[in-house]
C-alpha cells in the first residue's frame, strides 16, 4: 500500500469535504423543498396550482388567500383552542411534574422506587389501548365535545418529563436541601425558591418539547371534538383538507397548513439551541 | 418481594435506580446517625413528599390503570359504548383472529416499519457527514430538523398533495428525470412506499441529532489509536463508531417500533378510506374506525388489547436481544 504524504492527505480530505458538502446540500434541498412548495402553493392562483409545467414563483402572490383563510374558515377558533389546550397542559403540567420530580429525587418518600417504576411502566401502555375506555369515561361525565378531556389527564403530569427532571436533580447535592431545612424553610419554599431555579433550564426545554407535542396532537382531538368551532387547529386543517379539496382550493389548504406549523417553527428557530441540546440528551440518558 | 419494614425504609432512602448495596449502606449510615424514620420531622417530610407525587400517581390510577383494566374487561363484551354491555367470553378474540381486515391492517402496520432501518442508516450517514468540520453545518442541522417539529397533520396534508399523480411535486420532480410517476396514493403498489418515504423524510432529523450527539461523545483517542494501527476509515467506522452508537440505535429502534405500531395520523389524512383495497389502513386506524364509526367498542377494544400486547412483547424481545448482544461485545 502506498503511504500518503501529509500534503496528499490534506488534499484528499478537502475533496471529501466538498463531496460531503454537496451531498448534504442536495439532501437539504429534498428536506426543505416540500415546505417551500407548500408556501408557494398557498400564494398561487387556483389556475397556477394546476399549471403544467409547474409554477414555482407565482406571478402575482395571492396574499389575499391568507386574509380569506382567517375570515372564511375556522382557523382562528382552531388557533384559540389549540392555544388553550397547549398552554394549560404545559403550564399546570410542568408544575405537577416538577413537584413530583423533587419528591422522587430528593425527599423521604415511602415506596419511592415502587412509585417511580410504576409510573414509568405506565408509558409502556400505548394510548390506542386506553383510548376507548377513556372516551367512555369522559362521555359519561359529559365532557365529550369540550377541551377538558385533552387538558385534564395531561395536567396530572407527564412521566417522561418527571423522569428527566428527576435525572437532572440527582446532581444537586443533598447538603443544599439539608441546609435549607435547618434554616427552617418549608418544603414548598425549598421547592419554589431553591429547586425551581436550579432545574429551570431542564424545565424550559421539556416545556417546549411538551408544548410542541400537545400542539401537534391529532388522534385525541379527533376523538373528542365534534363541533367545528371547538376543534383544535390540527383537526381544523384536516377537515379543511377534505372540504376544500373538492373545490380544488389548494392555496387555501396550504395556507392553513402552513399557519398551523408556523408557531412551532417560530419557537423552534428561537429556542433551537436548547431544544437540540435537550433532544440530544434524551438519546443518551433515555 | 414482601415489603418488610426494613425494605421499605431502604427503598425510602435509596435514590431511585441506585444499586441495592448502596441503598443498604446508606440505610446503615442513617442508622448510625440515629436518623429515626419515626421522628416527627421525617413524618412531615413524608407527608409533603406524598402530596407532591399525588397528582401523577392519581393521574396514573385514573387515566392509565383504570382504563387498562376496563379495556381488558370490555374486550370480553359486546358493547356499543353507551348501552348494554354483554359478556361474550372470547368471541371478540375469535372474531379478530378471523378478521381479514384486521390481519391486513396489522400487516400494513408492520410493513411500514421497513422505513425504520432505512431511516436509521440514512440518519447515521447524515450524522457522520455533519460531524465533519464543514461550513454551514448548523444550517444543515436546522434544515434537516424542521420536518421533525412540524405538525404531522400539516405535513400529511402537504404530502398528500405532493403525491398527486398529475400536479404533485413528487411526480413533477420525477418528470425532470424522464420518469412517469404513479398516482401514488391511489395505487395498491405505491401507496405504502409513499407513506414510508414521507415518514422517513419526517423522522430523519431526529435520529440524526441523537446519532450526532453520540458520535461527538466518542473519545477522540480511540480513533487516533486506531489510525496509528493503520485502520482504514471504514474499519474505524465498523470497529469504533458503530459499537459506540449502539445504545442510540437501540433506543431509536425501540421507540420507532413503539411509535410505528401506533401509526394513525398520516393514514387517516392521506388516505381517509384506508387506501385502495385497504392497502394503507393501519391497526390503530382500523381500531379507531370500528370504535368511533361503527360503535363496535367491545370488538375494537379487543383489537387494541392485542395491539398493546404485541407492542409489549416486541419491546421485551428487543430488550432481551440487546442485553445478550452487548454481552458478546464486552
Amino acid at each position: 500500500m502506498k503511504r500518503r504524504t501529509p500534503m496528499n492527505r490534506n488534499v484528499s480530505r478537502t475533496i471529501a469535504d466538498i463531496a460531503v458538502w454537496i451531498a448534504l446540500a442536495i439532501g437539504a434541498v429534498v428536506m426543505i423543498a416540500p415546505l417551500l412548495w407548500m408556501v408557494s402553493t398557498s400564494l398561487k392562483t387556483k389556475l397556477e396550482v394546476f399549471a403544467l409545467p409547474p409554477v414555482w414563483i407565482p406571478a402575482e402572490p395571492q396574499w389575499n388567500t391568507y386574509v380569506r383563510m382567517w375570515e372564511d374558515s375556522l382557523v382562528l377558533s382552531g388557533f384559540r383552542n389549540s392555544l388553550i389546550v397547549s398552554l394549560s397542559v404545559t403550564v399546570i403540567g410542568t408544575l405537577t411534574c416538577s413537584l413530583a420530580a423533587f419528591a422522587l429525587a430528593k425527599m423521604r418518600l415511602p415506596a419511592r422506587n415502587f412509585i417511580f417504576f410504576g409510573l414509568l411502566a405506565g408509558i409502556m401502555i400505548p394510548f390506542p389501548t386506553l383510548m376507548i375506555p377513556q372516551f367512555v369515561m369522559f362521555s359519561t361525565i359529559g365532557w365529550v365535545d369540550t377541551l377538558l378531556p385533552l387538558i385534564v389527564p395531561a395536567i396530572f403530569g407527564n412521566i417522561v418529563m418527571i423522569f428527566f427532571l428527576r435525572q437532572y436533580l440527582e446532581s444537586v447535592p443533598n447538603s443544599l436541601i439539608e441546609a435549607a431545612k435547618i434554616d427552617g424553610a418549608s418544603y414548598w419554599q425549598i421547592f419554589w425558591r431553591m429547586i425551581m431555579p436550579i432545574i429551570r433550564p431542564a424545565v424550559a426545554a421539556q416545556f417546549i418539547l411538551w408544548f410542541m407535542a400537545v400542539w401537534n396532537d391529532y388522534l385525541a382531538p379527533i376523538l373528542y371534538l365534534n363541533t367545528p368551532s371547538k376543534q383544535t387547529l390540527q383537526v381544523v386543517i384536516a377537515n379543511m383538507n377534505v372540504q376544500y379539496a373538492t373545490q380544488r382550493d389548494y392555496p387555501l389548504i396550504m395556507a392553513a397548513s402552513f399557519v398551523a406549523l408556523l408557531p412551532i417553527l417560530a419557537v423552534f428557530l428561537i429556542f433551537q439551541k436548547q431544544i437540540i441540546e435537550s433532544v440530544a440528551l434524551t438519546g443518551t440518558k433515555g | 418481594m414482601p415489603l418488610t419494614p426494613s425494605t421499605t425504609h431502604a427503598q425510602a432512602s435509596a435514590v431511585a435506580g441506585e444499586s441495592a448495596t448502596r441503598a443498604h449502606r446508606r440505610e446503615k449510615k442513617s442508622r448510625l446517625h440515629k436518623d429515626d424514620p419515626r421522628s416527627p420531622l421525617h413524618r412531615t417530610e413524608r407527608r409533603w413528599a406524598l402530596a407532591f407525587v399525588a397528582a401523577p400517581v392519581l393521574g396514573f390510577l385514573l387515566f392509565t390503570a383504570y382504563p387498562l383494566g376496563y379495556a381488558i374487561y370490555a374486550s370480553f363484551t359486546r358493547w356499543n359504548g353507551l348501552g348494554l354491555q354483554v359478556f361474550i367470553g372470547f368471541d371478540n378474540y375469535v372474531q379478530l383472529f378471523n378478521d381479514q381486515y384486521f390481519h391486513k391492517a396489522l400487516f400494513n402496520t408492520f410493513f411500514y416499519m421497513i422505513g425504520i432501518p432505512i431511516g436509521l442508516a440514512l440518519s447515521l450517514l447524515l450524522a457522520l457527514a455533519l460531524n465533519r468540520k464543514i461550513p454551514g453545518r448548523t444550517v444543515f442541522r436546522t434544515i434537516y430538523y424542521i420536518p421533525v417539529i412540524s405538525s404531522l397533520a400539516a405535513i400529511a396534508i402537504l404530502w398528500q398533495w405532493a403525491y398527486n399523480g398529475d400536479f404533485g411535486l413528487v411526480n413533477q420532480v420525477l418528470a425532470l428525470f424522464g420518469i412517469d410517476g404513479p398516482n401514488w396514493l391511489a395505487s395498491t403498489t405505491w401507496a405504502k412506499p409513499a407513506i414510508i418515504i414521507m415518514a422517513v423524510w419526517k423522522g430523519l432529523g431526529y435520529s440524526m441529532l441523537l446519532y450526532l450527539a453520540a458520535i461527538q461523545s466518542v473519545p477522540r483517542s480511540l480513533y487516533e489509536a486506531a489510525s496509528l494501527d493503520g485502520a482504514s476509515a471504514f474499519q474505524r467506522f465498523r470497529a469504533i463508531t458503530l459499537p459506540m452508537v449502539r445504545p442510540v440505535t437501540f433506543f431509536l429502534v425501540v421507540t420507532n417500533v413503539i411509535g410505528g405500531a401506533q401509526i394513525f395520523t398520516e393514514i387517516n389524512i392521506m388516505t381517509p378510506t384506508g387506501g385502495p383495497e385497504f392497502s394503507t389502513a393501519s391497526a390503530v386506524w382500523y381500531i379507531w374506525r370500528q370504535a368511533f364509526r361503527y360503535q363496535q367498542m367491545g370488538y375494537a377494544t379487543a383489537m387494541a388489547v392485542v395491539l398493546g400486547l404485541l407492542i409489549l412483547v416486541i419491546t421485551l424481545i428487543q430488550f432481551r436481544l440487546n442485553r445478550r448482544n452487548s454481552f458478546i461485545i464486552d
